[in-house]
């Protein structure tokens, strides 16, 4: 394995399916192959960038919200082109995921290869749990990603 | 004939966390102005009772990524000034570092990332990064730096885990904390840059009048405690707060609004801190502010990012100055045995004053918590502000006067839920 392929799972992990993405990383943490760093973080543009600063592939994963059902799993392969996000011109935060891709895209700090992989959410309220259907996603990416970090090849899957 | 139009913005961009807002316009006529809140302390409130004394800091961390420490120090102050503690002198020192940690990060975000783009004439700061990356590279460096200082001192940038009731678990040696001069130093450089590059956007020119609300204290610019002092002559101890403000609660949102108790409007935040505590800026950070066209008070909403930029440059001068006084204490924290009756406490966060109130049995079990965040402190003055900003451009069209109360609710800084990070997406169906 490369060393320099990082996971880091976006959310907040007091807001219900939001969670999502730290729960992921927290299951993949001692699983996955050295050399590959797993880490938890929020979508503050310069932790994240800082983030994945020194990385050639990074797997981001976060919950998404688009009207699908719960648990779906979307897959955007963001090294070549923006992901489909409303975020960009309504963000619902500061600076969102998309939003800091495509500012550190504009910044040349884009790492070679980036894969960001959504669980669709269904409830975010304050204190919440995973709802089942997204705790099942959240199970099926886990192996998807030690599987596409075990085959080397986390942009090349499709 | 006069005709009706409605401005929505259902998510506003660049605001921490979920915001709307709503101007109803018959002719040149404001029919309505509203700003909608979704907010998380109520749960936190909830959340609260029924646990220790000691478990608030760690709790109310959580409310905000962008003001961690903020909650965490309004907490402890509430709960130590309760069991009558006084923390020793590093200790006080150290929060303080901490705290100006959070207030160079969390300016220098909005006034790149959010606030910048709109005196620039851009969408986002992605484009911004596009057209002049040396400024965002500056922003997110300095920012960067804040980060630093919250990760030594707080042991974790995003929700510190080393603050607690009476201190911290363990604290940065001498050692440790000389690390962060030289990355405070460039910090300040580009803080100065900051100001003199804000200085030279373009101002609508603006004064609000309602009463200006900030901490202030005898020999400093109050970050992590202080009393409170209002424009109108009002000085109060924490405790007193309840007597002079009160919350109303909004049909239309979660949120609770403060008002003066008997109705009068008031601000908290840079403007109210700066022209209230002037003369407690650094020596650099009031030359910088007076080489910017800044007086003494200011109280234009849209300068607001000069003054932000101005604090930038005391946070990282009063960084520096805490970092060069700073002696290890002899442990890091100090004993605090619960006490029945309500503790009070307030700092200075990012975007204005917070209150804390807790209310403790004799085991130091919470029995009631009582939150008051600075943008439902805010609101009503960013919706009086809103309107008379409408009023007065009614000539100008949908999308340049939807830009135009964007920015307006944007010099407050509002902090209005950053506690959901999901991704919201548009996926094209074939």
């Amino acid at each position: 394995m490369n060393g320099h392929t990082v996971v880091i799972g976006v959310g907040n992990a007091l807001r219900g399916d939001d969670a999502a993405g730290v729960e992921v990383v927290e299951r993949l943490n001692g699983r996955v192959p050295p050399g590959v760093v797993v880490a938890a973080c929020d979508e503050e543009p310069s932790r994240l960038i800082e983030a994945w600063a020194d990385a050639d592939a990074v797997v981001l994963v976060d919950t998404v919200a688009s009207g699908e059902r719960a648990g779906t799993l979307h897959r955007f392969d963001a090294g070549e082109t923006p992901i489909p996000a409303r975020t960009l011109r309504s963000s619902t935060h500061a600076i969102g995921l998309a939003e800091t891709i495509e500012l550190a895209r504009a910044l040349g700090k884009l790492p070679a290869r980036l894969v960001v992989y959504g669980i669709e959410g269904a409830a975010f309220e304050s204190g919440a749990s995973l709802t089942p259907a997204v705790e099942d996603a959240v199970g099926k990416l886990v192996d998807t990603i030690l599987g596409d970090l075990e085959r080397e090849t986390c942009t090349s899957a499709r | 004939m006069a005709k009706r139009r409605t401005i929505v913005t259902d998510y506003l961009a660049r605001v921490e966390g979920e915001g709307a807002m709503t101007v109803k316009l018959d002719g040149d006529e404001v029919e309505h102005v509203e700003l909608r809140i979704f907010e998380p302390p109520r749960f936190f409130e909830a959340f609260l009772r029924g646990r220790s004394y000691l478990e608030p800091p760690d709790i109310t961390a959580r409310i905000c990524g962008i003001c961690p420490v903020a909650y965490q120090t309004s907490s402890v102050n509430a709960i130590e000034s309760l069991c009558g503690v006084e923390v020793p002198e590093p200790i006080r020192m150290l929060r303080r570092l901490l705290y100006a940690g959070e207030w160079i990060e969390s300016h220098a975000l909005h006034v790149y990332m959010l606030h910048a783009p709109d005196f620039l004439g851009y969408e986002s700061a992605i484009e911004l990064a596009r057209d002049a990356p040396a400024a965002v590279e500056r922003g997110l460096a300095l920012k960067r730096v804040g980060n630093d200082v919250m990760t030594l001192v707080g042991g974790r940038e995003i929700h510190p885990i080393n603050v607690r009731v009476g201190g911290f678990y363990r604290v940065p040696t001498k050692r440790e904390l000389r690390t962060l001069v030289e990355p405070l130093e460039r910090a300040r450089e580009a803080a100065l840059e900051t100001v003199r590059w804000t200085a030279g956007f373009d101002f609508h020119e603006r004064t609000v009048e309602c009463d200006l609300v900030a901490l202030t204290e005898p020999d400093a610019y109050a970050i992590e405690n202080g009393r409170i002092v209002s424009s109108a002559g009002l000085d109060l101890s924490p405790a007193e707060y309840e007597e002079h403000f009160e919350e109303l609660h909004v049909e239309r949102s979660n949120a609770l609004q403060s008002q003066l108790r008997g109705g009068g409007r008031y601000l908290t935040g840079p403007l109210a801190r700066y022209s209230l505590s002037f003369d407690k800026l650094s020596p650099l950070a009031r030359a910088a502010a007076a080489k910017a066209g800044l007086g003494e008070t200011c109280r234009d909403p849209f300068r607001s990012i000069v003054v932000r930029s101005v604090e930038l440059v005391h946070a990282c001068d009063e960084s520096l100055r805490l970092i060069e006084a700073y002696e290890e204490p002899d442990a890091p924290s100090v004993p605090v045995e619960p006490v029945a009756g309500t503790g009070y406490g307030v700092s200075e966060a990012p975007r204005g004053l917070l209150y804390h109130r807790y209310r403790l049995d004799a085991e130091g079990t919470i029995l009631e918590a009582k939150i008051v965040p600075p943008t439902s402190q805010n609101q009503l003055a960013i919706e009086d502000d809103l309107r008379d900003v409408v009023a007065r451009n009614t000539r100008l069209d949908d999308d340049t006067l939807r830009g135009l109360c964007e920015q307006t609710i944007r010099n407050y800084d509002p902090c209005i839920s950053c506690a959901t990070h999901f991704l919201e997406l548009d996926v094209e169906r074939r």
